[in-house]
């Protein structure tokens, strides 16, 4: 006995949660594991699904093409995001606090919403492009594949790493600014020599959480992709195909695309670790003064990058309330024909969202704080398996937790395809790893002796836990679940795997009615998901009174 | 009033790592008990072992005659102040105060009521309806303190409560700490790795080095019969100068011959002989005596510091009151002279004080 004895109900609480965390995540992954490479017939071993798919061309281009995709559109991000979050750091640009919501904006709403969008823009019979076509007498067929995606993937991926750097550039001190100066350095000799090298790690952190996205989402190049093929786009249509649907060798893929997001995700942690400077600013950066010229540029790119961004929102808002005269050709005539047809059709989708999103926020928030409170303050065998297991759903693409979770809750004794259950347990695994670690930074912050004060004036473990801790947590706790509840009602590619007409959510109805070519209800459905994003995170700001934020 | 504790040879291990090996100490009912040592030595180990954060991996500690080895530490009641004050952000002042009487099942008005006297005690009754982080430093301690107290526990405890503090705070809530100890006469275990704190506020001190007690008494003991060398220049500061004992009189070899009426018996061969700055007596006449030059010198109104090098190549410190005689240039030659009735001698082998008990 070397520790400090601990009431035992913390030992039972973690034996709890690690049983349900085998059944809903080492299981599912286990079984789809297993099922890549035991052949159907013979029930023997077997690695003919991946020879399969290293040994064809037709697979093989997949990836190639993932990786294509993939690449191009981190690197624009990274690009665009770092530029940006350093001109409004460093400079006055006017409207600042607009832009920032406006680019979280962009970036909630699910990749494949930008898609059809841009479809609708400049897509084969696009605004753009018939305006196009008609005024310069072209002949453009409108952006699709490799194009499209990269387009598509950078202006939805961009906030992120403008988000993490703008964190990491208001924690500079602005000394560091001072200290180069008064060396002698001049404003390029500056940002290349301390900015850069400082905000690095955080650029190569957020891009690296970029390439994982991007790499695994499978909507958008669904939909723009047309014969440009993505890893994803296979793996969804092997499972869920009509035509071939061979759900040993899509287990196989399963296991491939994790395979490369582990291995991305390693990268990542390294050099988190590796590169990380605990930078705390007493005096953070002061925008700067700038001559006309500059600050016109400045204010001119930030401004388009936004506005192009925003694109897809603000046509997927004006199609809504415009009618369509064959589908997805819309006329100038405003109604609200498209919000009865959603309303009147399938009448459960918001109710549903809304539902699944907040059984699910629920749970991740009562997991969450409790798996990082057992990690952090009460840490054994247990505690540290549980907080590693956690991390787990963070390498498991969307799909593949949907075809983990098909293949393993088919039949009794944990029937639970179709039911809504299904949706909001995939939902909250999902989402874990992230609270798990917001919740991780608060308890951090909050010293150890608060609750030993409260066991020395005779409080029980649990009731310091609840009557201290958890009143202590609740600000951070509660600004995270928002955030959580964003992430999670515009979540697509798990939902899309599990769903039943009486389980439809709001992405799923955006998907399937796009799939239809009911534009005007994919519009509707996706402008009511908006619209619940942005007052959901003028909420957050509202409460938190902060104006940044982290996903 | 007050209880005793007993920490009867108990030992304290991280892992493999043996923190505190066999250690033993007596706190008398009522005292203002000082762990003092420096960081790293063992007194927060020792002092989370009494509370009950720490397990105790061998002997036992008692509360009177109760061993409290295996009782929780919700049911100790002991009150502890924090070094970071640890006062619960999300409560008023007045609600810290009132938690130790919430889990004792208090009645409101009681609760309320009792909270309120004692943040009179500390004078903090202004502020009872703020919340914490309307607080100054100061402040926060005397709820962190009020809260400690107001369950009238057994047993105060606490670690380093001032050494967040600025300066002039922390003599002012020292002497708070020392009049509040005495006006309720709480049995209370102070843990500082400040000496001149430690002197300023305890009845007794221990002085812990490596997880073992060096030496317990009071602050005037301590300091002038210091029971080895560690403590003797860990509390104020000793210049220790070699010298051999022989017949109750000490050579320091250079002619200089001090005969000692406090040596214990039969003390002879090789010593140490601890010198404060303020235990020598600067000759300029040749008198007989250990030779040094002046390197510097600083005056600070009251005292006049110089600091010497010895023939060896030894630096020492010298300390007299300030007079109206000039001060001694640097490069100036003298010779000095110890108070024998106040320096200590060490044997050179063991680093044990040659002192007898009385002296
Ligand atoms: N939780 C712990 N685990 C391992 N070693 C510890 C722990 N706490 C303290 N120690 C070690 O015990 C020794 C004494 O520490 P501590 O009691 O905190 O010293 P002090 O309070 O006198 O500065 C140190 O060497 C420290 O490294
Ligand atoms: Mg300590």
């Amino acid at each position: 006995m070397t520790k400090r004895r601990y009431s035992p109900i913390w030992t039972f609480l973690a034996l709890a949660i690690l049983a349900l965390f085998i059944i809903f995540v080492v299981y599912p992954l286990a079984l789809v594991l297993y099922k890549s490479v035991v052949d159907p017939t013979t029930n023997g071993f077997t690695l003919e699904n991946f020879t399969r798919f290293f040994t064809r061309k037709y697979y093989t281009n997949t990836l190639k093409n993932s990786f294509s995709v993939t690449i191009v559109s981190t690197l624009i991000s990274a690009t665009l995001g770092l530029v940006i979050a350093y001109i409004t750091r460093q400079y006055r640009i006017a409207g600042s606090k607009w832009l920032n919501i406006a680019i979280v904006v962009s970036y909630l709403s699910p990749p494949f919403i930008g898609a059809y969008a841009w479809i609708q823009l400049l897509g084969r019979n696009g605004i753009f492009t018939r305006f196009i076509n008609g005024v310069f007498g072209a002949n453009f067929g409108g952006i699709y594949g490799f194009a499209g995606i990269v387009l598509v993937f950078s202006l939805q991926s961009f906030p992120l790493v403008y988000m993490y750097v703008s964190g990491a550039l208001q924690n500079l001190d602005n000394s560091l600014n001072e200290a180069a100066e008064s060396l002698g350095a001049n404003n390029f000799q500056r940002v290349t020599g301390i900015i850069l090298p400082l905000v690095l790690p955080t650029v190569l952190a957020s891009g690296l959480l970029v390439f994982m996205r991007v790499f695994s989402d499978f909507g958008t190049p669904m939909l723009i992709g047309e014969g440009y093929r993505t890893f994803p786009v296979v793996l969804y249509n092997q499972f869920m195909g009509e035509v071939t649907n061979d759900s040993y060798f899509a287990a196989a893929l399963c296991v491939i695309i994790m395979a490369i997001t582990l291995v991305f995700f390693f990268l990542q942690r390294w050099i988190a670790a590796r590169h990380s400077y605990a930078m705390s600013a007493l005096k953070p950066m002061q925008p700067r003064a700038q001559r006309p010229l500059p600050k016109a540029l400045c204010h001119i790119f930030v401004y388009l990058v936004v506005l192009i961004a925003l694109l897809p929102q603000i046509t997927v808002i004006v199609t809504s309330f415009l009618k369509e005269s064959t589908p997805g050709i819309f006329t100038t005539e405003l109604s609200l024909i498209n919000y009865e047809t959603i309303f009147s059709k399938n009448p459960r989708v918001i109710p549903n969202t809304y539902l699944f999103g907040l059984a699910a926020i629920a749970l991740v928030v009562i997991f969450g704080v409790l798996i990082s409170y057992l990690a952090v303050r009460r840490k054994s065998v247990i505690t540290t398996t549980v907080d590693t297991l956690t991390m787990l759903p963070y390498i498991i693409p969307g799909s593949v937790l949907g075809i983990c979770f098909l293949y393993a809750f088919a039949t009794k004794p944990l029937a639970l395809t179709g039911t809504a259950a299904i949706i909001i347990i995939a939902l909250t695994v999902r989402r874990m790893p992230y609270t798990i670690r917001s919740s991780t930074a608060i308890i951090s912050q909050i010293s150890p002796s608060i609750e030993e004060a409260a066991v020395s004036l005779g409080a029980s473990e649990v009731r310091s836990f609840g009557e201290i801790m958890l009143p202590m947590m609740m600000p951070g706790v509660i600004s995270g679940a928002i955030m959580s509840w964003v992430t999670v009602i515009s979540e697509l590619s798990s939902s899309i795997m599990l769903y039943r007409a009486s389980t439809q959510t709001l992405t799923v109805a955006v998907y399937t009615e796009v799939i239809r070519d009911c534009f005007g209800n994919a519009a509707a459905y996706s402008t009511v998901l908006t619209v619940t994003s942005i007052v959901s995170l003028l909420l957050f700001f509202k409460l938190t009174g902060r104006r940044d934020i982290s996903v | 009033m007050g209880v005793a504790i007993h920490v009867d040879n108990v030992t304290k291990a991280y892992g493999k790592n043996i923190v505190i090996q066999g250690l033993s100490a007596e706190i008398k009912p009522g005292e203002f008990f000082t762990l003092l040592g420096p960081s790293g030595c063992g007194k927060t180990t020792l002092l989370r072992m009494i509370i009950g954060f720490n397990s105790i991996e061998g002997g036992e500690i008692r509360v009177d005659d109760k061993v409290i080895n295996n009782i929780p530490t919700n049911k100790r009641n002991m009150g502890m102040v924090f070094q970071n004050y640890a006062v619960f952000p999300h409560m008023s002042v007045r609600d810290n105060v009132a938690y130790g009487l919430k889990t004792r099942r208090v009645p409101r008005e009681e609760r309320y009521r009792r909270a309120d006297e004692i943040l009179k005690l500390v004078k903090i009754d202004q502020y009872a309806d703020r919340m914490p982080t309307q607080l100054s430093g100061g402040q926060q301690q005397r709820v962190a303190l009020a809260r400690a107290i107001v369950i009238e526990p057994e047993v105060l405890l606490m670690d380093e409560p001032l050494s967040n503090l600025d300066a002039k705070l922390r003599v002012e809530m020292r002497n708070v700490i020392k009049q509040i100890q005495h006006q309720i006469g709480i049995t209370t275990v102070y843990v500082t790795h400040d000496q001149e704190e430690a002197l300023a506020i305890s009845d007794r001190i221990a002085v812990m080095h490596g997880g073992v007690i060096q030496q317990i008494g009071t602050p005037k003991y301590i300091y002038q019969r210091p029971a080895n060398e560690f403590v003797s220049t860990f509390i104020g500061l000793s210049n220790l100068l070699d010298a051999t004992c022989s017949n109750d009189t000490l050579d320091f070899g250079c002619g200089y011959r001090v005969p000692m009426t406090t040596l214990r018996p039969g003390v002879n061969g090789p010593v140490h002989v601890a010198v404060r700055p303020e235990e020598f007596t600067i000759h300029q006449d040749g008198a007989p005596g250990i030779p040094a030059t002046v390197q510097s010198s600083v005056f600070l109104g009251m005292t006049q510091h110089y600091f010497m090098r010895l023939e060896g190549g030894k630096e020492i410190e010298v300390v007299e009151n300030s007079d109206l005689t000039d001060i001694l240039p640097d490069g100036a030659k003298v010779t000095l002279q110890i108070v024998p009735h106040k320096v200590n001698v060490f044997d050179a082998a063991s680093r044990t004080t040659l002192i007898r008990e009385e002296a």
